[in-house]
């Protein structure tokens, strides 16, 4: 690992100073990502500011019903928060199936939507990879693309968004609140992450000088009724192939709400807008379902390696409406 | 860097580079080689400690970080899940057994404290019964090459009754 200075930041003020006032600064809170990332040379800060000192760990519920997760709560407490769990079950499941226990216990909230892609081109800095290297092309295009993405890619980038924490998220609109020395800023979360274009390496919306300082979770009813699955290729402990997160309301027989999002097919969080409007006002059937799952994958560009995934995702969307719907009716 | 880093109920000084982790901290600069290196990325769970009771991997961890931390490491382990790991055969190398204990103890105080699992089938329950298919999702952050996992999970069934 290349040497660095290192800071422990004792408030947010000093942190956002550090960040403002010096070139090449990398925040570290759980180090999940970025430690890793820095020994294999792929990130090489050349100056570290802890942040795990900051007060920016309480999970509080505002007057409006939102609620409020400061930016250092660990994984593993958000997933076990009796609220979270009670009104966003989708979002516990969706962290509870990423990572280890172990990796939970350190990564936070503000770094899990800052994680990079796994892509093993990436990795490899024998590899052109335009996210590293920009301009150096994409050896995923045309290589191994078992992993790669099938949806928000471009012919500089093929690259999957890893998060699962992300993909709930981006289900449940929530609001990322940033600060730097000029202010606070909230961009929802939709906006947050970037399809790759012709800029794969920038990747947020966060710009250089800002800090995740929490985000923001707004009331969704539906949502207490949300499932979140991911299919990967063990039972525990691996990235997803496909995952869906969805909320789903009937009455009468119609779709009245339903939220719907893509993990393991993107280069972002996917939010399944298409299949949501399809949905909306038509009859639960399967075959509501599986249309509207086609017509979300219909764009879908996939590689010979990762074509499977059209339908995998295609059918783990019924699978999890279909869940939904019958627990519903059971209800 | 002079840093204080409190291991197994005693303070410990050492002089440390930032980007040295906690696991070489421990193995390298203080002696401590029961903590095991196996991936150093993360993915394999052989650097498994435990932070003010928590567990972590090491290897993740700069030891500049865990300062004011009360770190335990096997060394620091009196548990019965060490007598269980030897009646139950739950290793054959070893290599990933100190990993494994100390997973296996910051699990089961993840489960008194309520916390559910992927397993979990009502995540809005606490209190559930840590059964196999519970035993093992938890535990699924601790590879074990040898594929002792047999073994494993029955040391910490007996451990957990």
């Amino acid at each position: 690992m290349k040497p660095f200075s290192y800071l422990s930041a004792p408030d947010t003020a000093t942190a956002l100073r550090t960040i403002a006032d010096s070139e090449d600064v990398k925040f570290l809170a759980g180090g999940t990502n970025l430690v890793d990332l820095m020994r294999e040379g792929i990130e090489h800060p050349a100056t570290v500011v802890d942040i795990t000192r900051l007060p920016l760990t309480g999970i509080e519920e505002l007057a409006d019903g939102t609620l409020r997760v400061g930016a250092l709560v660990t994984n593993s407490r958000l997933a076990a928060d009796p609220l979270i769990r009670t009104r966003y079950p989708v979002l516990a499941k969706a962290i509870l199936l990423g990572a280890s226990a172990q990796l939970r216990n350190m990564a936070t909230v503000g770094g899990n939507l800052l994680q990079r892609t796994r892509c093993m081109y990436f990795y490899d800095e024998a590899s052109a990879c335009n996210k590293r290297a920009p301009g150096s092309g994409c050896d995923a295009i045309g290589g191994f693309s078992r992993g790669s993405a099938v949806l928000g890619a471009s012919e500089h980038c093929i690259a999957t968004h890893p998060s699962d924490m992300a993909v709930a998220l981006v289900m449940l609109d929530a609001v990322v609140e940033v600060e730097s020395v000029h202010g606070i800023r909230r961009v929802p979360i939709a906006e947050f992450h970037r399809v790759p274009g012709e800029t794969p390496h920038i990747e947020t919306a966060l710009a250089a000088d800002e800090l995740i300082t929490a985000i923001e979770l707004p009331p969704v009813p539906a949502a207490a009724h949300s499932r979140y699955r991911k299919v990967r290729d063990r039972a525990s402990y691996a990235f997803a192939l496909v995952s869906v997160a969805a909320a789903l309301a009937v009455e009468d027989g119609r779709v009245t709400e339903v939220r719907l999002a893509l993990g393991g097919v993107a280069t972002k969080p996917w939010r399944a807008h298409i299949a949501e409007e399809l949905l909306l006002g038509a009859e639960a059937t399967d075959e509501n379902f599986a249309r509207a799952a086609a017509a979300e994958l219909a764009p879908a560009l996939p590689q010979s390696g990762n074509a499977f995934k059209i339908d995998l995702a295609q059918r783990t969307v019924v699978a999890v409406l279909r869940t939904l719907n019958a627990e519903r009716s059971a209800s | 860097m002079e840093i204080e880093l409190r291991i197994n109920g005693s303070a410990r000084r050492l002089d440390v580079a930032p980007q040295v982790s906690l696991l070489d901290a421990l193995r390298e600069y203080l002696g401590l080689t029961g903590t095991k290196k196996g991936c150093d990325q993360g993915a394999c769970g052989a650097c498994t400690v435990l932070a003010d009771g928590r567990r972590i991997n090491a290897c993740l961890a700069l030891a500049v970080q865990y300062q004011g931390r009360e770190i335990t490491t096997i060394e620091g382990v009196d548990h019965p899940l060490q007598e269980a790991f030897v009646r139950a055969d739950g290793f054959q190398c070893g290599y990933c057994t100190p990993g494994q204990i100390c997973s296996a103890i910051g699990m089961l105080a993840e489960h008194k404290d309520g916390a559910p699992s992927a397993a979990t089938e009502h995540l809005a329950a606490t209190g559930g019964e840590l059964d196999e298919a519970e035993i093992r999702e938890r535990m699924s952050g601790n590879l074990c090459r040898c594929g002792a996992y047999n073994g494993i999970v029955s040391a910490i069934k007996e451990v957990a009754k």
